[in-house]
């Protein structure tokens, strides 16, 4: 296989990642490792930098229609964001000192856990709000057009919140993806902000957070620009023709199928990091 | 609490992001198709890190690059102004909380951009 065909191959899987990363709402960085790692036999730094420029690239390419339904918050995302960055640091640091078949093990054990999430049903609205002096102080509450009209929401858990966020940019800067399912759980389930507000916020912050290990990333070489360039132009094609197809409507049976397809990929991964084959 | 300047200022934001998206692609589809007439026929070799050659990894050597016509810094460029747009993203933050003057949001957004700025240029 020469280069030319590399590239088209690459950048076919990629823009069906994208496509349905962006459909299912599971984001199209997770598949990209996997995919290139176990499918074209890439090595896998040179993996997760193809594929955390990819997660910019979406998350900055989405934005602008998150932003426009007046969900995410500018707030509770830029206070969140000290912890991610600080965490997407640790992480891209951390992830020169372990060994690719470690890596390739904790990949597929996020990879299972985004997949499970992805699968779960839309919760509930939260309907308890106890008033939070620390949320109320740094103002991480708002106003969100839910189904009965705008409704008012206050963080709750504040601290938890940001810690699991550290862990979110960790896993991020470690493992060179967006960790939206972390953001969304840290917001939604610790922090009680609605769920539309939780993954508009999060998807907000996933470039910012991507572009504090990106960095690191590029001094070290992991970003490769013949490698980047058809997964980074084909995830962000596929990801607009996805946001096109069904704006906002995410049907359940595709999310279940993307989730098994991720799964497969996470067992092979793992597979293959305890055999050494990464 | 002034919600209008907010949604305003997420629309600029939003544009923002957007454009430079676009710009980046465009920089990193020309490069691509650049390097794909130069090396197309050339063999991929992506199986064991190595980490790409210094000077694509650095801004002057990109700059230089991109001087000397050479498609992989053209991509390069592109990638970076990709990595740009968050940051810009939230060094405009910092003078739209000013604006409103919400001094404390200021002081984190300082922060939130110090960490980036810090990984973009400092240490190795």
């Amino acid at each position: 296989m020469n280069n030319l065909e590399f590239t088209g191959l690459v950048l076919l899987i990629s823009a069906i990642a994208g496509f349905l990363g962006s459909l299912t709402g599971l984001g199209g960085g997770v598949v990209i490792t996997p995919a290139l790692t176990v499918l074209m036999g890439v090595d896998l730094h040179y993996a997760i930098g193809a594929s955390l420029v990819s997660v910019i690239a979406t998350s900055s390419g989405a934005a602008s229609a998150y932003v426009r339904e007046g969900f995410s918050n500018i707030r509770i995302g830029m206070f969140l964001e000290i912890a991610t960055t600080i965490g997407a640091l640790f992480g891209a640091f951390l992830a020169s000192k372990i060994s690719a078949s470690a890596l390739g093990v904790v990949f597929g054990l996020v990879l299972l856990y985004s997949a499970y999430q992805s699968s779960l049903p839309e919760p509930p609205a939260h309907a308890d709000l106890h008033h939070h002096s620390l949320a109320a102080r740094l103002r991480l509450g708002g106003v969100y057009p839910s189904e009965d009209g705008p409704a008012k929401y206050l963080a709750q858990r504040v601290k938890a919140g940001f810690a699991l966020m550290f862990g979110a940019g960790t896993l991020s800067g470690l493992l060179g993806i967006g960790s939206g399912a972390v953001k969304v759980i840290a917001m939604d389930q610790i922090m009680r902000i609605p769920f539309k507000v939780s993954t508009a916020t999060s998807n907000f912050m996933i470039g910012v957070t991507a572009a504090a290990s990106a960095g690191v990333y590029f001094k070290r070489g992991y970003i490769d620009p013949g490698l980047t360039m058809p997964v980074m132009l084909g995830v962000v094609g596929g990801s607009i023709a996805g946001a096109r197809m069904l704006a906002g409507a995410r049907t359940r049976s595709l999310r279940i199928l993307f989730s098994c397809v991720v799964g497969l990929l996470a067992v092979e991964m793992i597979y293959s990091g305890f055999t050494g084959k990464l | 609490m002034s919600k209008i300047d907010d949604e305003r200022i997420a629309v600029i934001i939003g544009g923002m992001l957007r454009s430079g998206v676009v710009v980046s692609s465009a920089f990193v589809l020309g490069g691509g198709i650049w390097y794909l007439i130069r090396h197309g026929a050339g063999q991929p070799d992506y199986g064991k890190f190595h980490g790409v050659p210094a000077d694509l990894r650095t801004l002057s050597g990109i700059f230089h690059g991109v001087a000397d016509l050479d498609p992989r810094s053209w991509i390069q460029l592109g990638l970076l102004i990709l990595i740009a747009t968050p940051v810009v993203r939230v060094l405009f933050s910092i003078f739209a909380f000013a604006d409103e003057r919400d001094w404390p949001y200021v002081g984190i957004t300082v922060l939130v951009a110090a960490i980036l700025l810090f990984s973009l240029f400092g240490g190795r």
